[in-house]
């Protein structure tokens, strides 16, 4: 019998929503539990910062130009590499229970076997797909086919109204006004807390886990949908957290001239979201101009966020307690992550898309090592402070099980300590981003080195190629002053321009074609 | 192109006749064979009701099935489109081979590309249907 593995991930939360990362807006107990008794790793970035290319970068462990989802959108193919197969070979029983999206979900001929399965039970043709022997999915609310929704409609068709629209009657992300301050994808849900989707999805998890004979080995996916937008928690839970208190983030600057000052020393196309005349992805509502957004609607719509960022911490919680009664505490590896970060006020922006920064690019990250791996000489607590990837991931998963990481797998598994790290190379970790939607294209490779982060731009519909951002995340933690142009940095920003390109991973040779919006 | 408004195009080319493909794509009442996640459909006139996998009913205008142009075009009518219309052109290369090109222009700008992304799967199953090569 080998270490069984808990992999928890989140949907779009940032760094500093966890209490043991700093967060002061949220109650997150468990993690911090799991943070103090494992590694918590402080620099931690995606390869994409949307879901689709980030989750496949995490269950292939490529980066998103190998493994081919340049954005949501492009479906991931079905043959993929895949750590959960590598898992399920080696005798482990595998599940993910939650948010997939390794397919689109706009498929209204559902053509995508992730939304087709939720009509057909919960186990993939053939016995497993992407080396998941169970499937049971869920997404931010009751829209869409799959499981939640699917259970919802036969369990609780009153709750169907309840959530927030996402997605309004132009098939944009809604921009509809919610909550007390107007702010957009905010909404009153009055779903009871029991069957909203953060509680579903640890109690299909629970289900599945008493399914397991006691002496298997297991790899559980446990992926919540929150807090990813729209913020509409459970109405039970909002008082959590009174939004009237809620601090502004360090990152929103109330000043409207110096805000827009920032933003105009930044590639053109953040000023020109902000003002609201290009929407360069599909990730933001098209009809929302952030010049918009006021202060209050910052503090309600983190309000919210931290509330469900509970709601998750809690969840997990119940789902460590049952692993514990069936006798399994001192043999699970836990796992916590989340696919990308969220904009959340930051220079007075919501949601995501071409923006390398913190906001989106810091990542919560623990790793809880099986308590039984101890005796095998397992390290003690640390943080990490060296940057490391969540391509990091699937070698990772890999070394738990104690099995060979695949030629194919891109990364290393994850540092113990930063003595580790450093003797194993931990120094740069890369980002990209590319976006072709409606004539407007987008292309970004961003590298974080030493105390740096720079981003260069390939040609698209609003940059020549020249453009770029550089930032000192020592003296500059917020990126507010874009480096890019000093010249007294001009040798150091080479230097990082070219360990960007140098380190660029080997690309897909067949580009892979975007089939739906999302 | 407003922002509304989106406009997608896909194709494949194939190692056969022109006709050899007109004969399927050509014919309305052969969607099923071609378009994975259409069930069924009926064509009675000008009016093609498509029947998803989803369970969804789609209904369609036909308005342009030209033999000689080997052009099919069509509108969904179905409340959820604003606007609709794909083309799909069968053009001779005249060299054994052809370039079956499907073009979707809608608003919401969405439905095109959920269109074209389904049209680019549906020409794709061509080869096999039609026991013929792709040509890169």
């Amino acid at each position: 019998m080998g270490r069984k593995i808990l992999f928890v991930t989140t949907d779009q939360q940032r760094y500093d929503t966890l209490a043991c990362n700093g967060g002061t807006l949220s109650r997150t107990p468990v993690v911090d539990g799991l943070a103090a008794d494992g590694v918590r790793y402080e620099r931690a970035h995606p390869q994409s910062v949307v879901c689709m290319p980030s989750r496949s970068t995490i269950l292939t462990g490529q980066h998103p130009s190998t493994h081919g989802v340049w954005m949501n959108g492009v479906p991931l193919p079905g043959d993929a590499p895949s750590v959960v197969e590598v898992l399920r070979r080696a005798g482990y029983r595998t599940a993910l229970v939650g948010k997939a999206h390794f397919q689109p979900y706009f498929d209204p001929f559902l053509r995508f076997e992730e939304n087709l399965l939720s009509t057909e039970g919960t186990t993939p043709h053939g016995g497993s797909r992407r080396g998941f022997e169970h499937l049971e999915t869920a997404a931010h609310g009751a829209m869409g086919p799959l499981h939640y929704c699917q259970w919802l409609l036969r369990e609780h068709p009153e709750a169907l109204g309840m959530y927030c629209r996402a997605i309004d009657d132009s098939l944009q992300v809604s921009a509809a006004a919610g909550g007390d301050t107007g702010a957009p994808q905010v909404k009153v849900n009055p779903i009871e807390r029991g069957i909203y989707h953060t509680d579903w999805v640890a109690d299909r998890a629970i289900a599945w886990l008493d399914s397991v004979d006691a002496d298997e080995d297991w790899f559980c996916w446990m992926s919540f949908p929150d807090p990813h937008h729209p913020w509409d928690p459970p109405e039970s839970e909002v008082g959590r957290v009174d939004w009237r208190e809620v601090p502004l983030p360090a990152g929103y600057i109330e000043d409207r001239h110096a805000r827009e000052a920032v933003l105009d020393a930044k590639p053109r196309h953040w000023r020109a979201w902000y003002d609201g005349t290009l929407v360069s992805n599909y990730e933001a509502p098209a009809d929302w101009v952030p010049a918009t957004l006021t202060a209050d609607q910052v503090r309600e719509v983190n309000a919210r966020n931290a509330v469900e960022v509970e709601l998750i911490d809690e969840a997990l919680g119940r789902v460590l307690a049952r692993i514990a009664e069936r006798g399994w505490a001192e043999d699970v590896d836990v796992v916590f992550t989340t696919d990308h970060g969220e904009l959340q006020g930051d220079f007075g922006l919501l949601f995501k898309g071409p923006y390398h920064v913190d906001a989106l690019m810091r990542l919560p990250l623990v790793w809880r090592p099986a308590p039984s791996s101890r005796s095998g000489g397992a390290p003690g607590p640390s943080v990490v402070s060296r940057p490391v990837g969540l391509v990091d991931l699937a070698p990772t998963f890999c070394a738990i099980a104690g099995v060979e990481p695949p030629a194919w797998m891109q990364g290393k598994p994850l540092p113990v300590d930063d003595d580790d790290a450093g003797a194993r190379g931990f120094d740069r970790v890369l980002t990209e981003w590319d976006s072709e939607l409606f004539g407007t294209d987008v292309h970004l490779r961003t590298l974080m080195r030493d105390r740096w982060v720079v981003t260069a731009y390939l040609p698209g519909t609003s940059h020549d190629g020249t453009e770029g951002e550089l930032y000192d995340l020592v003296d500059d933690p917020l990126q507010q002053v874009n480096r890019w142009d000093d010249p007294a940095v001009r040798p150091l920003r080479d230097d990082l321009v070219a360990d960007l390109w140098d380190a660029q991973p080997e690309v897909r040779p067949d580009r892979l074609a975007l089939e739906a919006p999302v | 192109m407003t922002a509304r408004r989106g406009s997608m195009r896909v194709a494949v080319r194939l190692a056969c006749p022109p006709d050899t493909v007109w004969d399927v794509v050509g014919s309305p009442e052969r969607l099923p064979e071609w378009w994975e996640g259409i069930e069924s459909c009926t064509v009675t006139g000008d009016q093609r009701t498509v029947q998803t996998r989803s369970g969804l009913p789609m209904p369609e205008q036909l308005l342009t099935i030209d033999s000689s142009l080997r052009r099919f075009q069509y509108r969904i009518t179905a409340p959820l489109f604003v606007e609709h219309l794909s083309t799909i052109d069968v053009h001779d290369l005249h060299d054994g081979t052809c370039l079956t090109v499907y073009s979707v222009d809608a608003e919401p700008a969405v439905l095109a590309l959920v269109i074209s992304g389904a049209a680019r799967a549906a020409l794709q199953r061509l080869p096999d249907l039609l026991g013929v090569e792709r040509v890169p």
